[in-house]
């Protein structure tokens, strides 16, 4: 646990406008020169309910939301609704401040709006005590009534960010550009009275005694801050994507909503439709008519997508769909993070699968991988899927903007033009062989596209011949399923040869304990790795996001190089760990699992005492809310 | 060069370019109604000027799917229920494709149903084409939802309990703007139908009553039809919803008592097709999005332009 950072919380109702001051908030830290994170947890419900939004800052580095945290700015919950104490969800307006209570970091700062939050209840919950016990320094402020005073009691978030900018010693500066960016007038007049008002009344009238500054940093170029959804859509606009079909569901509405809003600008074209059979189908038919399409779902709807999944694939129409995991089964928990889709998506529809998923583990590799998922979809006329989850989806990270300066790739892939499609295969009555296996590279049989002269084929999700008939003869069947399969294997030796590694490797590499995760756990696994290592411990780290094909040779070395390997995954039932032993056929006696599914991501405390649980081989589990799934055997 | 030359080219069609080389043959039974709505379709496509490689065919699964099988354009066999998600994108993605779906009464208004009532609802200019025999075919004849209350087959052993589905009120309900019914056994006025249906801007609805030998031998197909706008009984304004929504309900009550009466029901002439809504509000492009993959001089948008808001 470091002391340079900070990791600052604030915390209020659904509604009450944390989400856009955090956003703003964390811009500042980046524009000052940190390095930055952040993380949403919030309730399915639209007002009201305990929301908070943490924000890493440090002069390196930061990979993960980190392990508690040492700034509380708790604004209250101007929605609560049940203010007696026997209803279900108990007097809500102090939740903000006592729910966040039992992660605050030992000398962590509190700061909690007395204007909003009844005394009667902060004594309550014995905060004094708390308070002295742990070393917090508590600051009662009345944020309401200073934001009623200049403008509008919900500008309270404005007075709390002057508040804490004061309590950090943080010049108000980037704070100021970032108000004027977003609003003018009056609005902004009375928001920045209000800042500068909350800033001179702590430095007048409150001694510090606490030691947490803002850290003081600097970035040699340009940074953005971005979420996991921003990195995948803009990665679609880049690759050409101009077609967007889709049904909303948290969390996959983000990325929908981001291509909804930019494609009118740029001549694309976004459909809202009646279910997400409707929106995989609708990308199945655009992408047919000559459009790179994509989808997408979180679990609930992307089972649905399973039907026309299938088609995609028996048809051969590139398409790309995302899958953005939340907790389930069904339901679940719509607001909260887990890795247990993994097996739905790789296995989900009927037949022999051939498709393609990425799992990408942070923004960079979100925006990477859905450019690869779309080449790839078009090159080999596959379906591919990205997977991610509520985490990657909601926080928000600073990447070099340079990272983003590259070409824009609308390739069709392996489609014909008209010139290519006169000189090819056609049948006797003038057909287009487009399901040709003769000579197929790679598995691969080119395609033309409805409105192109020569090119007319019929695409069925039934067996089919060359030229798209319906067909059962053995020797035509063995001949495609055995032409769609080798496109596999091409693609995961494409993968492997001349792509640069989709998977991600941390620590030394003669460490002799492996550490192995997947998606949008690596970060806290990265920073275990280091911490670890730091200590002594001889550990090193693979995110693999080749799913399917799977990264088998990389995994194989990796594993091949260590003496034990923790599997790091955010579901019960050790998906990953399973699709290892599957792809692999080995390692059943070497790899111990640790697993989350409480709705919360992995802190990287809580991957380091596992390992050394696991290590110490105690027979205790680590912590009540992490699982030690044991190795096969032990 | 433009990559999509077979569209809107002028020229002699002939009939047989509607027709693959020696295979396949039809798979439907003798008598089969499939093979008025595939007769019908090859005499209407050359005289509304299209030729095979501008018209995309999507359909369903069932007996009705396999039109595009026997009908030489581009197709796209999809699963069930599924056509007019898939012909709604192709149209959106490329408007210039004469875009032509065709599913029967289990896969349209069973499983499909939704996509038809959404469909409609939105008037995507597409034409729809629903082999309705009421009795699902392939599966060897359990009851669908066009099938008479009381209908006996092996999954509803007593006999329906079901009220039949209302295929033309429904349609016209939800928003489409062309609505007709024909029928296997009267060619002619089915050729004219899809026809108009074709050139009709908007969703175009044709309930196309296929009789079928082999599993519904009971079913009223084979009794003369009526046509209505050919007959001094049935006066009414096919412009006029309410006039075609009383004479659809009059149809819809009277099938199932051995009186059938086909022709067209709803024709609105003047209500935008989804594309040009779209277009209206500023979310569909000028030029058929496929197209642009094919132009060099395409420019094409990026995305770092969007991260100044990030920084």
């Amino acid at each position: 646990m470091s002391d340079d950072e900070l990791i600052w919380r604030i915390a209020g109702g659904s509604g009450d406008g944390i989400d856009s001051t955090s956003q703003n908030f964390a811009k500042a830290l980046m524009r000052s020169g940190l390095d930055v994170f952040t993380h949403r947890h919030y309730p399915s419900r639209i007002r009201g309910g305990h929301t908070y939004v943490e924000i890493r800052a440090a002069d390196r580095e930061v990979q993960s939301r980190g392990d508690g945290y040492n700034f509380l700015l708790s604004l209250g919950d101007s929605f609560a609704r049940n203010p007696q104490e026997e209803a279900y969800y108990g007097n809500e307006e102090i939740k903000p401040l006592s729910e966040n209570l039992d992660e605050l970091r030992e000398g962590g700062i509190i700061v909690y709006d007395e204007g909003l939050i009844d005394e009667e209840d902060v004594e309550a919950i014995n905060l004094e005590e708390r308070a002295e016990e742990n070393d917090w320094h508590v600051f009662p402020m009345d944020l309401r009534g200073l934001a009623k005073e200049h403008g509008r009691e919900v500008m309270r978030n404005t007075a709390g960010v002057g508040v804490t900018a004061a309590l950090l010693d943080m010049e108000l500066e980037h704070i100021e550009d970032l108000m004027s960016d977003a609003m003018g007038g009056e609005i902004l007049e009375a928001n920045l009275e209000i800042l500068h008002e909350a800033y001179d009344t702590v430095n007048e009238e409150y001694d510090f005694e606490h030691d947490l500054r803002a850290p003081e940093g600097s970035h040699d170029t340009e940074q953005a801050l971005l979420s996991g959804s921003n990195a995948i859509a803009y990665a679609a606009i880049d690759a050409g994507c101009r077609f967007i079909a889709g049904y909303p569901m948290t969390p996959w509405t983000d990325v929908f909503t981001i291509l909804s809003q930019n494609f009118p600008d740029m001549g694309g074209v976004s459909e809202q439709v009646e279910d997400e059979i409707a929106a995989a189908a609708l990308a199945v038919g655009a992408s047919h008519a000559g459009v790179k399409a994509m989808s997408g779902s979180s679990g609930g709807g992307f089972a649905l997508m399973s039907e026309p999944l299938g088609l995609a694939e028996m048809t051969e129409t590139p398409v790309v769909l995302v899958e953005s995991m939340r907790a389930g089964p069904s339901t679940g928990m719509p607001t909260k993070p887990e890795q247990a889709d993994l097996e739905h998506v790789l296995y989900t529809s009927q037949g022999d699968s051939q498709r393609v998923v990425f799992a990408p583990g942070n923004i960079e590799e979100a925006y990477e991988q859905t450019r690869l998922a779309f080449d790839i979809a078009w090159d080999y006329q596959i379906p591919a899927i990205v997977i991610y989850d509520q985490k990657l989806s909601g926080e928000n990270e600073n990447v070099d903007v340079e990272f983003f300066d590259r070409e824009p790739s609308p390739d069709l892939g392996s489609t014909l033009t008209e010139d290519e499609l006169a000189e090819a295969a056609h049948d006797n009555s003038g057909k287009f062989k487009r399901f040709n296996y003769d000579d197929a590279e790679n598995g691969v049989a080119p395609r033309s596209i409805p409105g192109q002269k020569g090119g007319r084929y019929l695409a069925t999700g039934n067996e089919h011949s060359p030229v798209g008939h319906i067909s059962e003869d053995p020797d035509n069947r063995v001949a495609q399923m055995e032409r769609r399969i080798e496109k596999l294997e091409s693609i995961r030796a494409e993968l492997d040869e001349e792509r640069d590694s989709t998977q991600t490797y941390f620590g030394p590499e003669d460490a002799d304990y492996g550490i192995v995760t997947w998606g949008s756990s690596q970060g806290a696994v990265a920073e275990a790795i280091e911490r670890l290592n730091e200590n002594g411990h001889s550990v090193k780290g693979i995110s693999v996001s080749d799913m399917m094909p799977f990264a088998e040779r990389e995994v194989t070395e990796f594993l091949e190089s260590v003496d034990e390997a923790m599997v790091v995954e955010m579901n019960a039932t050790a998906q990953f760990r399973g699709l290892i032993q599957k792809e692999l056929g080995r390692f059943g006696d070497k790899m111990t699992s640790l697993l989350k599914f409480n709705g919360n991501p992995f802190e990287p405390a809580e991957i380091v005492e596992g390992y050394e649980v696991n290590l110490a081989d105690e027979d205790r589990q680590p912590t009540a809310q992490v699982r030690i799934e044991p190795a096969a055997g032990d | 060069m433009s990559a999509f030359n077979a569209i809107g080219e002028e020229r002699e069609i002939d009939r047989d370019e509607y027709t693959p080389g020696v295979e396949p043959q039809p798979t439907w039974c003798p008598g089969c109604g499939d093979f008025g709505v595939l007769k019908s379709l090859k005499q209407a496509l050359p005289e509304v000027g299209k030729t095979p490689e501008e018209v995309l065919t999507v359909t369903g699964i069932g007996c009705s799917g396999k039109l595009n099988s026997y009908l030489d354009t581009y197709g796209f066999h999809t699963i069930h229920g599924r056509s007019l998600p898939v012909a709604r994108a192709a149209k959106l993605a490329n408007p210039e494709l004469e875009v032509i779906a065709a599913g029967g009464d289990g896969d349209g208004y069973g499983i499909g149903g939704n996509h038809f009532i959404h469909t409609a609802r939105e008037n995507h200019d597409i034409t729809y084409i629903v082999f309705n025999n009421e009795i699902f075919g392939l599966t060897k004849g359990q009851t669908s939802p066009t099938s008479p209350k009381g209908h006996k087959s092996k999954t509803q052993p007593s006999g329906s309990a079901k009220t039949p589905l209302r295929p033309l009120s429904t349609s016209l309900n939800a928003g489409a703007s062309y609505v007709a019914r024909t029928a296997a056994v009267n060619p002619n006025q089915a050729k004219e139908i899809i026809k108009e249906a074709i050139e009709h801007d908007g969703f175009a609805h044709i309930d196309f009553l296929t009789q079928c030998p082999t599993w519904n031998k009971d079913a009223r197909q084979y009794v003369p039809y009526i046509d209505v706008q050919e007959s001094d009984d049935y006066d009414f304004d096919v412009h006029d919803r309410a006039e075609a929504a009383e004479m659809m309900r009059e149809t819809e009550d009277v099938l199932n008592e051995g009186t059938v009466l086909t022709g067209r029901y709803y024709v609105e002439d003047d209500r935008p097709s989804y594309s040009q809504e779209k277009h209206a509000v500023g979310e569909m492009p000028d030029q058929p999005l496929a197209e642009r993959y094919f132009d060099d001089d395409a420019e094409w948008e990026r995305s770092y332009d969007l991260l100044e808001r990030h920084t």
